[in-house]
């Protein structure tokens, strides 16, 4: 149920990625905000143009054509407010996610606590950690201060004391970075962000600021056991925005036009999925974004957000960086095609060459979707540590129950068959009890949760009108069988009264086809002590579902998901259930 | 629609800005001429510091180690020279552990940074100093011929051509290479063979051109001490046809490779230059291209993969491939006569000046 609203604001949105810009109108029809339209252009912020504003302008010129409205003037300004004649905008929000990951330097007292507390803040926005420097770091100041010199990072993040805590030894680890900044030309010292004890913050800024800038925020640990990375995260974005503003003429304009509120895409990403998880309370929520130069992990909990941002896991120039954390074979379990991990390696390094370029023939698409796969488990793999800790969960180990499940990403949403696509996300999320598959295939979410900060309506409005694609309804029972035991009866009630009885046996993925927005409801019987959400093993109950592109999808292949070792069963199984979900 | 451009043109006129990852000297002058493989800058950029506590060897309190050092900032110092001295009944001195400079002399402490091997930037291309860049590097021009590559292991070096392909599609074998090609630069369309890498690193090759390379191969390629330069890409894949005549036709030509790697954001790329002279002024080619009908394109990916094509149309909004993806795409004539629909995304074009 949404607020109608009466003096409607219109808003431009733009989001800057890797390969294309995107710029989005809002406007109110009937009362309440929809997205009306999109314009994309290539993205212009790398070479040869060096500047996102050609292709901020191709993106808006597009979504003139497409809505005939003018946003911006001969003279080449963005016409606001906008006017009764149909020309201008209102407001305007921001993404970015097409500049290169900040390198990050993070410092901390101990190890384990505010020096995890300072990487774990860098991981919030795109950014490498290069170096880390804490108490109890061997090395010599001087070859401390040579890594620094090596890895010349554009930001020192430093962090240690909690609240009435350690002082001394806070001030005494500026050395080395007070050092390593003389040694270095004005031009190329680092930023500084200090979010440690706020008893010293005078002394850091007096110590440091002779250096470089140097920006406090609150402490990342003000008790050995809490981490609060929220408040130190707008100063960060503060600092992000600064550096790509000096660096990119279109940065900086957009920074202008949003009023100083230009957002990392990851950013208004995580904002949406921790606005969704408010709204469900029995449930975290999680959302994945599989880009070309980067992947986001982000789960909240009734509002507590965990999101981890991993700059080098990204299915364009940096595919090679995978290899790095898995095997080639780790990629060909999930081809049914007879494929060897050689020409995997070429593909891989293929890519890298025409990171923009987009799989056509069968073969090239499952390899992609195969890698996609891959690259999300290594990615859930890390940030599962990070879920927020009291999120439901059905069986330890395994994923907690999330609902529902966002995906973007052009591998996911614009694949051809979009069977395949929810295949590879059963196959790498493992989700468990039942949830629901959301697809944002116009990438609208960062630009929602960048408008969030100025129109809180429009996010709500515009999310409740359906703009994010339901791939269906999965039900994933989690439990012990033998393969072919029955391990759920359920019944489909359709709002016709029509009725589907099936029973579910333990390594079955089946459908029920259920067309998007229609309603029906379930029950669900759980067999053998199963359980499937509904307050522990063997419990029963019902739930009330939409349909989807492919309906309801019940995954009974088990968690944690066993591929069979033997290579033909193991390509047999995965044509049967690709046969399943992509016929 | 703008479209990333690849170069293959038999007269042009290049400049190339060639800059230092930190700041360091100048090497070059104004106008000079340079070859591919001259230094033109240097840096040091892995730097190697040692503190010296004088406070600590001298026996002295911080606050009047100062007035004991006998060097000042930024000079320079052989190993064993005295840094620091306190003469008396009992004289103690600070000497330096290796090469240096002073860079810092604080509280008691002095920072030496040792000498250490400087980082070369080379030229990588033949040409004259046309621009020098304050403390980071210059701009190279020239004129010839342009090959731009899409891979390349990092390395500069130039010598005369050797084509060893009948064909685009030749594949390189170890017993093609012998003591014949030694100093020379040798050119085929494909590599699989890990021995024959290892065969033109013994016959001290100064460079070897290849259309495509097994992935497999890369970590060695990345090792070899010569420029490897892929005109087109990984796996399978022959010369594409542009690129192997124009090289082709200039064999036992002396030609520049500078096998840097692929750098969107800053477009650096792998490049060949045969050195020509200019004749009447020439312009530099643009790095971008627009998209539109007539245009040579190269198609990236399957099933067309390397093969060239003419662009018929840019077809109007999204377009459903047979595989049922909506993309912007284009109808193509492919060289050799078939038709088909390509995504954009999956198009570059081949500028040939």
């Amino acid at each position: 149920m949404t607020t109608s609203i009466v003096n409607a604001d219109t808003l431009l949105a733009i989001d800057v990625g890797t390969v294309t810009t995107r710029a989005f109108y809002f406007d109110a029809v009937a009362g309440e905000y929809r997205f009306v339209a999109m314009g994309t252009a290539p993205s212009t912020y790398r070479f040869p143009i060096n500047d996102a504003s050609e292709g901020i302008r191709q993106a808006i010129s597009q979504l003139e054509e497409i809505t005939g409205r003018q946003f911006v003037s001969l003279e080449e300004n963005l016409i606001s407010p906008g006017t009764n004649e149909g020309t201008g905008v209102d407001t305007v929000a921001a993404t970015i996610s097409a500049v290169p990951p900040l390198n990050v330097l993070a410092v901390g007292l101990l190890e384990d606590v505010s020096l995890e507390s300072a990487k774990n803040l860098a991981s919030t926005i795109y950014a490498r950690v290069v170096d880390t420097i804490s108490m109890n770091d061997r090395r010599s100041l001087a070859e401390k201060v040579d890594e620094i010199l090596r890895q010349r990072p554009d930001l020192v993040i430093i962090a240690g004391g909690t609240e009435n805590g350690a002082s001394k030894s806070v001030i005494k680890l500026l050395d080395v970075v007070g050092l390593a900044s003389i040694l270095l030309p004005e031009n190329q010292r680092p930023q500084m962000l200090f979010a440690g004890n706020p008893a010293v913050a005078p002394e850091v800024v007096s110590t440091l600021r002779e250096f470089s800038t140097v920006e406090t925020a609150p402490n990342l640990r003000p008790a050995l056991d809490v981490e609060q990375l929220g408040p130190a995260q707008g100063e960060l974005r503060s600092i992000f925005r600064r550096i790509f503003s000096a660096r990119n003429p279109g940065v900086k304009e957009l920074d202008t036009w949003t009023a100083g509120r230009l957002l990392p895409s990851a950013t208004g990403f995580g904002r949406m999925v921790e606005f969704i998880s408010h709204h469900n309370h029995a449930k975290a929520v999680l959302g994945v974004d599989v880009g070309a130069a980067s992947t986001v992990i982000a789960s909240a909990y009734t509002g507590d957000l965990r999101q981890r941002i991993y700059s080098r896991l990204g299915l364009g120039e940096e595919l090679e960086s995978l290899l790095r954390y898995t095997s080639l074979a780790n990629v060909v379990r999930w081809l049914a095609i007879d494929v060897g991990e050689a020409d995997v390696r070429d593909y891989v390094l293929h890519k890298t060459l025409y990171p923009n370029s987009i799989p056509v023939t069968a073969e090239d698409a499952a390899i992609e979707l195969a890698l996609a796969r891959e690259l999300l488990v290594t990615a859930m793999k890390d940030a599962r540590k990070y879920f927020p800790a009291n999120a439901p969960e059905i069986k330890s180990g395994l994923m907690p129950a999330f609902e529902p499940i966002i995906v973007s990403g052009s591998t996911f949403t614009r694949a051809a068959n979009l069977g395949h696509s929810l295949l590879a996300l059963l196959d790498a999320l493992e989700p468990v009890g039942v949830s629901v598959i959301l697809m944002d295939e116009n990438a609208l979410l960062p630009a929602l949760g960048a408008a969030a900060e100025i129109n809180s309506i429009l996010p709500v409005q515009v999310l409740d009108s359906g703009v994010l694609r339901s791939l269906g309804t999965v039900i994933c029972p989690v439990g012990n069988a033998r393969f072919g035991t029955p391990i759920l009866r359920l019944r489909v009630v359709l709002p016709s009264g029509e009725e589907k009885r099936l029973d579910i046996k333990e390594g079955m993925l089946t459908t029920i086809p259920l067309e998007a927005g229609q309603k029906a409801m379930l029950q669900l019987q759980p067999l053998n002590r199963y359980d499937v959400g509904l307050g522990g093993p063997g419990r029963s109950g019902s739930v009330n579902v939409v349909g989807g592109d492919l309906g309801i999808v019940i995954d009974a292949r088990g968690r944690p998901l066993q591929l069979a070792r033997e290579n033909a069963r193991r390509k047999d199984s995965i044509k049967k259930w690709l046969w399943t979900l992509g016929s | 629609m703008l479209a990333p451009a690849t170069h293959i043109i038999p007269l042009t006129v290049i400049q190339r800005r060639r800059l230092l990852p930190a700041e360091g000297r100048l090497q070059v002058r104004q106008g000079q001429n340079v070859r591919a493989t001259d230094v033109i800058a240097t840096a040091s950029l892995k730097p190697k510091h040692v503190m010296l506590d004088i406070a600590a060897g001298l026996g002295v309190g911080r606050g009047e180690a100062k007035k004991f050092i006998e060097r000042y900032l930024e000079d320079e110092v052989a190993e064993g020279d005295v840094i620091a001295k306190k003469t008396g009944l009992m004289t103690r001195s600070v000497r330096a552990p290796v090469e240096g400079r002073l860079v810092l002399i604080t509280d008691g402490f002095v920072m030496l940074e040792a000498k250490t091997p400087q980082f070369e930037l080379l030229a990588g291309i033949p040409g004259q100093v046309a621009e020098l860049i304050h403390n980071l590097g210059a701009v190279i021009e020239t004129s010839g011929a342009l090959v731009q590559g899409m891979w390349g292991n990092g390395r500069v070096d130039f010598g005369l051509l050797n084509v060893l392909a009948d064909g685009p599609d030749a594949v390189l074998t170890p017993d093609q290479i012998d003591v014949s090609l030694r100093g020379g630069v040798i050119l085929s369309g494909h590599c699989s063979s890990p021995e024959a890498l290892r065969n033109a690193a013994d016959q001290r090759l100064r460079g070897l051109v290849l259309g495509s390379l097994d992935a497999e191969l890369s970590p060695l390629a990345r090792k070899m001490a010569f420029p490897i330069l892929l005109t087109d890409g990984f796996g399978h894949l022959p010369m594409n046809e542009r690129a192997f005549k124009l090289l082709s036709t200039n064999n036992k030509r002396d030609i520049a490779l500078n096998a840097e790697p692929l750098n969107r954001m800053t477009g650096s790329r792998p490049e060949i230059l045969i050195p020509l002279p200019g004749g009447e002024r020439l312009d530099a080619p643009a790095p971008v291209g627009r998209l539109g009908a007539g245009v040579l394109v190269r198609i990236t990916r399957d099933p067309y993969r390397g093969r060239l094509a003419v662009v018929d149309a840019l077809l109007p909004g999204r377009t459903t491939l047979q595989n049922g993806l909506r993309v912007s795409a284009a109808s193509v004539t492919i060289v050799g006569g078939e038709t088909a629909q390509v995504p954009l995304a999956n198009l570059e074009i081949l500028n040939q000046g």
